[in-house]
């Protein structure tokens, strides 16, 4: 299947259009976007996610960051414009690479490349595949009872059972989940655990949870990529299983689960394709630490003052958030999954996560 | 127990030679300890030259080497280029205490603040048991002298122990050498210092440093001209002493008290004797030499309540701001310092004295940021290296807040820190020391005031210098986005669109909105047939020896980027010891301070070039332009200040 890219193109010269026509005019060029920060999202009832709000920036070239702003934002439309026509696409890397050669427009970081292919984003209202933009990372890992139809680089439709087809280290996620690379031909599962460290989730996996609960289990690697979010709410929608996640217990990980459940403050445009509104924490919560009398570190500075702007968050605003992180706040500690170890290596598989899923009705005594 | 009667005393009671009283006092002569001594005799040797050297008008050339042997004993050289000392007049100046031209004078000069040559004679013989050397040529067509001298400490006499004659090469000068045991170690750091810091405030002399171990360290001529040489004044009826009126009033010639008053003192006019003399309630006619201790004290009394005259300032002979700031970046160029700035105030008295204040301030480069800033204090030329903490200088520098001119200072006040050098040059007839040692100034209100003035000046300067690095960078920004940027965006949207670039000039106009100045300083090499200097304190003797001289020249872009047409008047500031040669436009006005020109309707989005030499200067003396702009809203021009007046 040939994509069209037309729509894309069309969006593409509009960007430079306004400019064009602002220099004619004359006016000082200028481009608006929503901001792009906590102050600036608000729930979408309709989509259950948060999305930006009306809050709008103006980059323009009265100023010499906006200015160049506006010739970054004209080299990378260029750029995305030629690939396009060229049939090539790119990493996020290797056009931070490119515009080495875009003299005054080049970046300092890829941070800021990445950032302004998302801006691009937000403008056109196209995803960064529409731009052949890919990123980096993925290979965040599934393993489960489930079977998926992927078409390799050779075209051929092939299949993987994520239990006998794969190893120990399971089943590794591409950077392209849509329908046209991936499909669940079959799963057989009653939920879906989301794990954010690889040493639980090797965990999970030599003691067999995936077999013994009916779980499949996907290692986050940190902050979900893009595509392990798509996957996970791909899996979730299609076929209706439910999704709990399962943290390290300080701010950050907090951080993690809302980007999975509610939608990223970076990603918030297109928070309906990423986001799994129906997923659930399953811990470690603060209260965990107090009731599992779990071993713990102090928190930082740094992690206070996340907890605390994590309040002004409007993600964290509910009853249970609200609750543990002020308890939190109030232990001063922090603990991780592997912390369960404490009780043995079988504790985590054969007490915890038992009692904290049949806790969220996820499993029958 | 036997009563101890007058008489027994009597038998105790002598004369005490000036030996003992050396030893006694040595502490506050400079020879306290074997570190000071070495510092104290390079001091004095080499202050004695400077001042030989400038009183006959010759660029001093100065030599100094010091040997270190073991056992602590250093052997000291300091050699000139200046007139020399006639042969009889040797023994007296290197081999007595307390003698010399210069105690009597009321002048600016180095010499009153030490003790003399004589004393490191005296102290080098009283430590090493060895004589001194002292090596004399007067004449360039005859031989040069060559004594050996001890001093006989009972008699306060120099005693020739062999004299000769040699061949020298100079045309004239003195070489004296003495041994001495000095604490080379400890005490070379100072010796440095000292003839690093002289070498900044005497621009004009060229000053050789050899150390024991072989290194020489040349501290270069800045300037190829000797300072306003210093006028002798009669004393000031304010900061006279009884005694002094008396003694001075034995020796005089007058037979009247009204011609005595009129001759022997500064500043009495005849209006002046009158209204002394009706003070003190005397006759104007009386005979100074017939007057009583009383009548003396009733003048001595009347000088204080009259109102009387300032004396003279010509008399000092201040180095300079131009010369200040020129030996300050030579001395400081391994620093490469952000910048230097100097400050001059008039000349002021306190109790009839005359003093001038000037001061230097470094700042930047590679001077340490963390720890307190360095102080250099001068007096009369000379290095004050002691004392630093009891000088009114640091105490002047301590109670201004420094903190807003980027130096970090504890809630405002004590000596600041952070990367700059303070230079304080006072100079007077009569430098009020605190001590014998004469290493601090004393705490005079009239001085502290004068100095606090000067920083202040430098302060503001500092201020306006971090407004313009500030405004300069913001500057340089835009330009960067109008010409580089800007055109940028425009042909890269007009590519994709496959479209004609579109016209720039109203949009840099819109962007821009100011009116922008810059500035370029360029420095010319010229024959001098080329500058006819019309006024100048700095006659440049370069440019009349070799036939070359410097010009200094500025190209200030005046750009309008505002819609409207813009009219308004420019100043810039220029060094008072410059000479004004081509100015372009015409300017309304030159003034020893500034050049000022109305700038008539300049349209918009276009461009005025303005263009004027400095001659007198050498390369780098004027390195930036002070721009001001009048009869314009100042938040519309970028690269000037509001000009504030005179």
């Amino acid at each position: 299947m040939v994509k069209d890219y037309s729509n894309v193109i069309k969006k593409i010269d509009s960007i430079a259009s306004k400019i064009y026509d602002d220099l004619q005019k004359p006016e000082i060029p200028y481009l608006n976007l929503p901001t792009r920060s906590k102050s600036n999202i608000q729930f979408d009832e309709k989509l259950n996610v948060w999305k930006y709000g009306s809050n709008q920036i103006e980059r323009s070239a009265k100023s010499l960051d906006g200015a160049m702003m506006l010739l970054r934002t004209m080299y990378m439309v260029d750029f995305i414009k030629q690939m396009i026509k060229v049939k090539k696409s790119s990493t996020l890397r290797e056009m931070y690479y490119i515009s080495e050669g875009w003299d005054l427009g080049k970046f300092h970081s890829q941070n800021e490349s990445n950032l302004l292919a998302e801006d691009l984003e937000v403008i056109t209202s196209c995803m960064r595949e529409d731009f052949k933009l890919r990123p980096e990372e993925d290979g965040a890992r599934v393993i489960g009872n489930l079977t998926i139809e992927e078409l390799t680089r050779n075209n051929r439709k092939k299949k993987i059972h994520c239990q006998d087809d794969v190893g120990d280290s399971g089943y590794t996620i591409p950077y392209n989940v849509e329908s046209e690379k991936i499909n669940f031909k079959s799963i057989d599962a009653d939920f879906i655990i989301a794990i954010e460290t690889g040493g639980m989730f090797d965990r999970l996996v030599e003691n067999r949870f995936d077999t013994s609960y009916r779980a499949i289990l996907v290692h986050l690697k940190g902050q979900p990529a893009r595509s392990t979010r798509r996957f996970i709410k791909r899996m979730n929608e299609e076929s209706n299983i439910p999704v709990v996640v399962f943290t390290d217990c300080d701010p950050w990980s907090f951080r993690i689960f809302a980007s999975l459940s509610y939608g990223a403050i970076k990603t918030a445009h297109i928070s309906e394709y990423l986001a799994t509104p129906s997923s659930q924490f399953l811990g470690v919560t603060p209260s965990d630490i107090e009731n599992y009398k779990l071993p713990t570190d102090v928190l930082s500075r740094e992690d206070i003052k996340s907890l605390k702007s994590e309040l002004t968050d409007p993600r964290f605003q509910d009853q249970f958030w609200k609750n543990e992180i002020k308890l939190q706040l109030k232990l001063g500690k922090k603990s991780e999954q592997q912390a369960l170890a404490k009780y043995g290596l079988d504790y985590v598989t054969d007490t915890y996560l038992p009692e904290k899923l049949t806790e969220m009705g996820m499993i029958k005594k | 127990m036997s009563k101890i009667t007058a008489l027994d005393l009597a038998k105790n009671q002598k004369e005490i030679s000036v030996a003992e009283f050396f030893e006694r006092n040595k502490h506050i002569l400079g020879f306290g300890n074997s570190t000071r001594a070495l510092l104290t005799s390079i001091k004095e040797g080499v202050d004695n030259s400077l001042d030989a050297c400038e009183e006959v008008n010759i660029l001093p050339d100065i030599y100094v080497e010091i040997s270190n042997h073991e056992d602590g004993e250093c052997r000291v050289i300091i050699e000139d280029n200046g007139p020399g000392v006639v042969k009889k007049q040797i023994k007296h100046i290197f081999g007595r205490l307390l003698y010399g031209s210069r105690f009597h004078a009321i002048r600016q000069s180095r010499g009153q603040q030490g003790i003399g040559i004589s004393a490191v004679v005296l102290y080098g013989q009283l430590t090493t048991g060895k004589h001194a050397t002292v090596i004399s040529k007067i004449q360039e067509d005859r031989p040069a002298a060559v004594l050996e001298l001890a001093i006989d400490t009972n008699k306060n006499r120099a005693e020739v122990i062999n004299q000769t004659i040699t061949h020298w090469d100079k045309p004239s000068g003195t070489r004296v050498e003495i041994s001495i045991i000095a604490d080379y170690k400890r005490g070379k750091r100072f010796v440095y210092d000292y003839l690093q810091s002289t070498s900044i405030v005497n621009p004009h002399a060229q000053i050789t440093y050899k150390e024991p171990d072989g290194a020489i360290h040349v501290f270069e001529r800045t300037s190829e001209v000797l300072p306003r040489k210093s006028v002798e004044i009669k004393p000031h009826p304010y900061g006279i002493e009884l005694g002094t009126l008396i003694k001075i009033a034995k020796n005089s010639k007058s037979r009247k008290l009204s011609s005595f008053l009129k001759t022997e003192f500064s500043s009495m006019g005849d209006r002046t004797v009158n209204v002394v003399c009706e003070e003190a309630q005397l006759e104007k006619n009386l005979n100074p030499k017939d007057m009583t201790r009383n009548e003396f004290l009733a003048i001595h009394k009347a000088f204080k309540k009259v109102k009387i005259m300032s004396p003279p300032t010509d008399c000092l002979s201040p180095i300079g701001e131009t010369l200040i700031k020129r030996s300050l970046k030579h001395e400081t160029r391994e620093i490469s310092p952000e910048f230097i700035i100097t400050a001059s105030r008039p000349a002021a008295t306190y109790s009839g004295n005359p003093f001038q204040i000037e001061a230097g301030l470094v700042y930047g480069g590679n001077l340490p940021k963390d720890s307190s800033v360095k102080i250099m204090r001068f007096a009369n030329r000379v290095p004050l290296l002691y004392q630093q903490g009891g000088c009114i200088t640091t105490e002047a520098i301590s109670s201004i807040d420094w903190r807003r001119y980027g130096l970090e200072q504890k809630s405002g006040k004590g000596i600041p820190s952070g990367p700059a050098i303070f230079l304080i040059h006072m100079s007077s007839t009569q430098i009020p020391f605190t001590s014998e040692s004469k290493e601090a100034i004393a705490d005079v209100s009239e001085i502290e005031n004068e100095i606090r003035l000067a920083l202040r000046i430098c302060a503001r300067k500092v201020q306006h210098h971090i407004h313009k690095k500030v405004r300069r960078k913001k500057t340089k920004e835009k330009f960067e986005l109008i010409t580089k940027i800007l055109p940028e965006i425009a042909n890269k949207s007009s590519k994709m669109l496959n479209k004609p670039v579109p016209s720039l000039e109203a949009i840099i106009t819109e962007i821009m909105d100011v009116v922008w100045i810059e500035d370029l300083i360029e420095y010319e090499k010229v024959k001098s047939n080329d500058v006819k200097p019309v006024q100048t304190t700095l006659i440049d003797e370069k440019m009349e020896k070799h036939g070359v001289g410097v010009i200094t020249k500025s190209t200030i872009m005046v750009v309008n980027y505002k819609r409207k047409p813009q009219k308004f008047n420019l100043y810039v500031l220029i060094p008072e010891d410059a000479v004004v040669g081509m100015v372009e436009p015409k300017p309304v006005k030159i003034s020893d301070k500034y050049i000022k020109w109305n700038l008539d309707d300049i349209p918009s989005a276009d461009k005025v070039d303005i263009i004027f030499e400095l001659a007198g200067l050498e390369e780098g003396d004027f390195d930036e332009n002070d721009i001001y702009t009048e009869d314009i809203n100042p938040s519309f021009v970028i690269g000037a200040d509001k000009w504030e007046g005179d």
